[in-house]
């Protein structure tokens, strides 16, 4: 063998390579074809019932129709691709002993850490990508433009994309069980910031600002128009008996610096459960 | 190329009551095979494990290279092979993207990658397999895949734990083949193993550990010179078979020889008491009697007599 001198790469260097070869595992991977398959059908029943029903609640507007097409779904294909992309990114180092193949190097588990947050990212983007490009090609094929606001609200999408991965790699370096990392994302983007979303506001009346899921209403929020505010339902049901049903709405300003500052939180937090974490 | 070196100053490792490395001290320096031997949880692994970054000591500090494993990871780890248990590889990726990754992350010239990942694909007969997914490889495939990334950067310094584990007994061979051209090649090899005769066979030292504890570190013959109980063996290798009669005769007689055996036609195992000196001057005999001596080692049974007098529980 060649006898060079060994050492290290830079370490923008190794985090390209931790990168590109976190991308590729992610590409060649079943659960990048499933999701592909699943953006794919869910579009593709969304163009056939349309172009079927010639639905006004699609074709009213332009707002209407990317509000109902991309602001319904988007949200629900975002938590699909940050717990098939990020769910066990990091615990499955730990569990499938891929870890121990990495962090034996001359790199940082920082550099490990980023790359494979960077790789997960580039993989959502594409998924993201996919959907926005079915989106458009039938508004473009209903005349219906490309309005501001659904480019907003792809931005801020692309935004809570990059916070959830965050919020999920985090999860996913407190275990070193995949199928628990797994399981506890799916459960707290589905259910736990949900029903707290709605103690706060139904049972406190208090404004969520805490939940991230709150702050990603931004995203199918700006596609209405006017964009909605805070208002209270009163309902009577006697005399005597009198109840407020408050609605909280985050404001384009709110939802962006909840979502930022997730983001930071949990990527620290995370490289410093990456950090510590023991391979034992 | 400066002399390679490993220094473990007090390091420990404990988990809740369980003190898995007790204040090990260690100074390993130049080019040199050392077997790491001990029982089940005699605390090997975690003490490779602690020189590789996979976990924090509780206490002490790792050098590699005079730098410090914790603080500067990157520099101490540098020159560096290591294959600490089995490790997985991604299972998607091919070996040749495997091991790019690898010589990408280890800063290998990208004019030289080609020839480097070749040339440790060879050496681990793994050619043929180059472009094949590692997700539908065995278990053996994988660990020879993981010690063509251990050599790959041609590091001075190699961490092996168990590296024999999972491979077929050609494999094996092969491992130890691989193990003993990287001693010619002036490299320092940090390996542990369960098996006596592996260690025996390419390990010029040997560190024992017990409970978490260094019970001796010393070279193979001192160890088994001052620790075998029922008298030392050597194994001799023959160039070409020898009358028994002329070994029985001449062999016997040498001062400090107990018995001489032919073992087969080109082997001899001598039985003998007392210390290195005596060892040396029973070379130096068979020599004089023009005995075509090919090769001279204490005998791996010598070895296990030492390890069972040494540790003398396991958990």
């Amino acid at each position: 063998m060649t006898n060079a001198s060994s050492g290290a790469a830079s370490t923008f260097a190794q985090l390209v390579t931790m990168t590109k070869y976190s991308f590729l595992n992610y590409l060649r991977a079943r659960r990048f074809l499933v999701m592909v398959t699943l953006v794919a059908l869910v579009n593709v029943i969304l163009t056939v019932a349309v172009a079927y029903t010639r639905s006004a609640v699609f074709l009213n507007s332009a707002l209407a129709f990317y509000g109902t097409w991309w602001g319904g779904f988007i949200d629900i294909f975002i938590l699909l691709t940050v717990v098939f992309f990020g769910g066990d990114a990091i615990s499955g180092e730990f569990q499938n002993k891929t870890g121990y193949y990495l962090v034996p190097n001359p790199i940082r588990r920082s550099t490990i850490y980023i790359g494979k947050y960077l790789a997960a990212f580039i993989a959502s983007t594409l998924i993201l990508a996919l959907f926005a490009a079915f989106t458009l090609a039938n508004g473009l094929y209903y005349s219906m433009g490309v309005p501001t606001q659904f480019l907003e609200s792809f931005l801020f999408a692309w935004l809570y994309l990059l916070t959830a991965l965050s919020v999920t790699f985090m999860f996913s370096s407190l275990f070193k069980s995949t199928s628990i990392s797994i399981l506890i994302t799916i459960l707290l983007f589905l259910f736990v910031f949900n029903v707290v979303d709605e103690l706060s506001t139904v049972l406190l009346k208090i404004e969520p600002w805490f939940s991230i899921t709150y702050a990603e209403g931004i995203i199918a929020n700006v596609l209405n128009n006017p964009f909605p505010q805070h208002y209270v339902a009163a309902v009577t049901t006697g005399p005597a008996a009198r109840f407020s049903f408050p609605t909280y709405n985050a404001t384009i300003v709110e939802g962006l610096a909840i979502m930022a500052i997730y983001l930071v939180a949990t990527a620290l937090l995370g490289l410093v459960l990456f950090e510590r974490k023991e391979f034992n | 190329m400066t002399n390679p070196s490993i220094n473990i100053v007090n390091l420990s490792k404990v988990y809740g009551s369980f003190t898995a490395v007790s204040n090990l001290n260690l100074k390993i320096e130049g080019p040199k095979c050392v077997g790491f031997l001990g029982p089940n949880g005699a605390g090997k692994t975690t003490t490779l494990k602690m020189l590789t970054d996979l976990i924090m000591p509780s206490s002490g500090q790792a050098f590699i290279n005079g730098e410090n494993v914790h603080t500067h990871k990157r520099a101490a780890l540098a020159s560096v092979g290591t294959l600490i248990e089995t490790p997985e590889i991604y299972p998607s990726l091919t070996p040749r993207e495997a091991l790019n990754m690898v010589a990408e992350m280890r800063g290998v010239p990208r004019a030289e990658r080609k020839k480097r990942i070749d040339e440790a694909v060879a050496e681990v007969r793994m050619a043929e397999w180059m472009d094949k997914r590692v997700g539908k490889f065995s278990k053996g495939m994988k660990q020879r895949i993981c010690v063509a990334a251990a050599l790959l950067s041609d590091p001075t310094i190699l961490l092996l734990d168990e590296p024999t584990t999972g491979l077929d007994p050609r494999g094996m061979s092969e491992v130890r083949d691989i193990v003993k051209s990287l001693k010619k090649r002036n490299r320092l090899i940090f390996m542990s193993s369960h098996i006596l005769s592996e260690v025996a066979d390419v390990c010029d030292e040997v560190a024992m550990i017990d409970h978490g504890k260094l019970l001796v570190y010393d070279s193979l013959a001192n160890v088994t010179a001052k620790f075998s109980g029922g008298g030392n063996v050597v194994e001799v290798g023959m160039l070409k078979p020898l009358d028994p009669a002329f070994i029985t005769s001449n062999v016997s007689r040498i001062p400090g020889v107990v018995s001489a055996e032919i073992t087969d036609d080109k082997s001899l195992r001598i039985k003998y008491t007392g210390s290195l000196d005596v060892q040396a001057n029973i070379l130096s005999e068979l020599i004089k009697q023009n005995i075509p001596v090919l090769s001279y080692r204490p005998a791996a049974s010598a070895l296990e007599d030492v390890y069972l007098n040494l540790i003398k529980e396991t958990l």
